[in-house]
């Protein structure tokens, strides 16, 4: 697949890195007690630590070092034994220390790689440079008045993991695959609740381009994008704008942008006079984090199953295409789904396809119609195991089996039921479907002597009007048989 | 190593402290000094010893991850020269 784009002379190739900050899931912040929980009223979850008062110390947590680890440890990266705090100096007014803590030279997890899987079933790693545990920034508020800003220090002091990409990336939808990865790896690990939404996953983008095989060029970055459709369309137009400069003879400034959600446009940030110097050096508040290698080893055995593990198990067990399977399983919600509805049923294991197709067409067609997250869906995976049991039974057809489904998602019922209730069994016995086409053929004489003449098409008329006379009941390859062999007899 | 004047105005800037010229000159004078006591430490050879952290050689504390509800606004808000319900206000700040 070739990622290049055409300019007007040549071609150019787009090279993208990702900082990702995702917020650490956990009941407290990095360095006080104050609750993380998102969403509280202004200032309420604010202690002297993260208001900054003289005289008070951090004090770390260690659930946030744990998390940190799981994460590491699934993003295929080495841990580090040895890491340091340092302080990041710069001055803003959500940030009441005057600097954020964060980890410079010595990041608490190395260097790791995670794969991307692609539609036509291959796949790519992307390297990850580094994984740093770092405090996050008040909110501000700058639209509610013309002349302050309205600052809510709840989010201070937020435990946040950044992790940062090699420039590996080399297009838009492969900036969107990655970080849908590194959402499903952190959702897998139950490290970061990946809701884009709320903030607590969200990107800056490095972006550059070049002359194929030419060294790097002069990178751009843009600032805080928190949805993977933001994130898209702000490199398809940064690197537009950086094709056009170029070919017109320009050079690109290195610069912060920013990108406006509602014209679609980045826009610089600072000036380069202002770029920020940011003092770094070693927080004298913190000791150096040193780490045992049994506690490491001790958090692996903790983790169960990751997106690529169970990717394999799809693709092995299943017979799922890489493809499907690496969609399946991006979100966790929706591949414990899957599994809950394959355990069902024993036979179930043969026709995963089709339970996949039913999950992923049907199912979620309901779901977004109804704005309803998988795992709060109205239809149990045991209950959808049995709807697609009775379809492959031949109990009920394809078509009455989306009715049911409609039905059960309205009412929560047991298909058996549905279809027992309303008498929606299929019809498999051969005389009862004799009679419903001897009537059809009696009723359209003139449609069958145009058949007969070649019209073949009409079959298809036929078909229809034996099923809706059957009210949808009829089984389908019972139906074509008997038609088929009535209309040849005719000839 | 010597400080310049431009320096001591770039180091004011970002510690965003307002610097009469003549305070300027008098602070050179003294980070210079300052500077030229420290770097008698480089009369030492230190190319085997490792960076030390600190000299009491315990660990870092940890807590656990219990979270204290403390309905802060009230007492946090309490010296701040202006406020909005429940938010910090302060001088526009633009991006």
């Amino acid at each position: 697949m070739s990622n290049l784009i055409k300019g007007k002379e040549q071609e150019w190739e787009t090279v993208i890195g990702l900082e990702i900050h995702a917020q650490v899931k956990s009941n407290s912040k990095l360095f006080s007690s104050s609750s993380s929980t998102f969403g509280s009223k202004p200032n309420s979850q604010v202690s002297l630590v993260d208001a900054a008062m003289p005289g008070m110390l951090p004090v770390i947590n260690k659930y946030c070092i744990e998390q940190a680890i799981k994460t590491g440890i699934g993003l295929n990266a080495k841990i580090n034994n040895y890491s340091v705090f340092d302080r990041k100096n710069y001055f803003y007014a959500d940030l009441p220390q005057g600097y954020q803590i964060s980890q410079y030279k010595h990041p608490i997890v190395g260097e790791g790689k995670v794969t991307i899987d692609f539609k036509d079933g291959s796949s790519k790693d992307i390297r990850i440079v580094r994984l740093h545990l770092e405090q996050d920034a008040g909110k501000s508020i700058h639209d509610q008045n013309p002349t302050k800003t309205y600052v809510d220090l709840n989010r201070s002091g937020v435990a946040l993991m950044e992790i940062v990409s090699e420039p590996d990336i080399r297009s838009a939808d492969e900036a969107g695959l990655y970080i849908s990865k590194i959402r499903s790896i952190l959702m897998y690990l139950d490290t970061c609740d990946g809701n884009m939404q709320e903030g607590s996953l969200r990107a800056d983008v490095n972006i550059s381009v070049r002359k194929l095989d030419d060294k790097y060029g002069t990178r751009c970055e843009i600032k805080n994008l928190n949805s993977i459709k933001f994130i898209k369309q702000a490199i398809n137009y940064e690197v537009k704008r950086q094709i056009e400069v170029l070919e017109e003879g320009g050079v690109i400034e290195q610069n912060t942008l920013l990108f406006n959600t509602s014209t679609g446009k980045t826009r610089p940030m600072r000036s380069k006079e202002e770029a920020h110097d940011y003092r770094y050096f070693p927080d004298p508040d913190l000791l150096p984090l040193e780490i045992d290698q049994e506690d490491i080893d001790k958090l692996k055995k903790t983790i169960t199953e990751l997106p690529d593990d169970r990717k394999k198990r799809y693709v092995d067990d299943y017979n799922l295409s890489n493809y499907d399977a690496s969609v399946l399983t991006a979100d966790k919600f929706v591949s414990d789904y899957f599994d809950n509805v394959i355990k069902f049923d024993k036979t179930l294991k043969k026709s995963s396809k089709i339970v996949v197709n039913w999950i992923t067409s049907e199912l979620f067609s309901l779901l977004n119609e109804n704005n309803i997250e998988i795992n709060n869906s109205p239809i149990t995976p045991q209950y959808l195991g049995k709807l697609v049991k009775l379809l492959k039974e031949d109990i009920i057809s394809g078509k009455i089996a989306k009715d049911v489904l409609v039905e059960m998602f309205n009412t929560k019922k047991d298909p058996e039921k549905i279809i027992e209730q309303k008498g929606l069994k299929q019809v498999t016995d051969t005389s009862e479907i004799e009679n419903i086409v001897n009537e059809v053929l009696q009723e359209n004489q003139k449609m069958v002597d145009q058949y007969l003449s070649g019209k073949d098409k009409l079959l298809g008329f036929f078909v229809g009007q034996t099923m809706k006379k059957s009210k949808g009941k009829a089984n389908p390859k019972i139906l074509n048989e008997i038609l088929q062999s009535k209309l040849s007899k005719k000839n | 190593m010597k400080l310049d004047i431009n320096t001591i105005n770039k180091i004011a800037k970002l510690a965003r402290i307002r610097l009469s010229e003549e305070e300027a000159k008098d602070l050179l004078k003294d980070m210079n000094s300052i500077l030229d006591w420290v770097e008698q430490l480089n009369e030492v050879n230190t190319d085997s010893v490792e960076p030390l952290a600190n000299i009491s050689s315990s660990i870092l504390p940890q807590r656990k991850d219990e979270a204290k509800d403390i309905n802060s606004a009230d007492e946090i808000l309490k010296n701040s020269p202006d406020k909005l319900e429940g938010y910090f206000a302060v001088p526009k700040v633009v991006e």
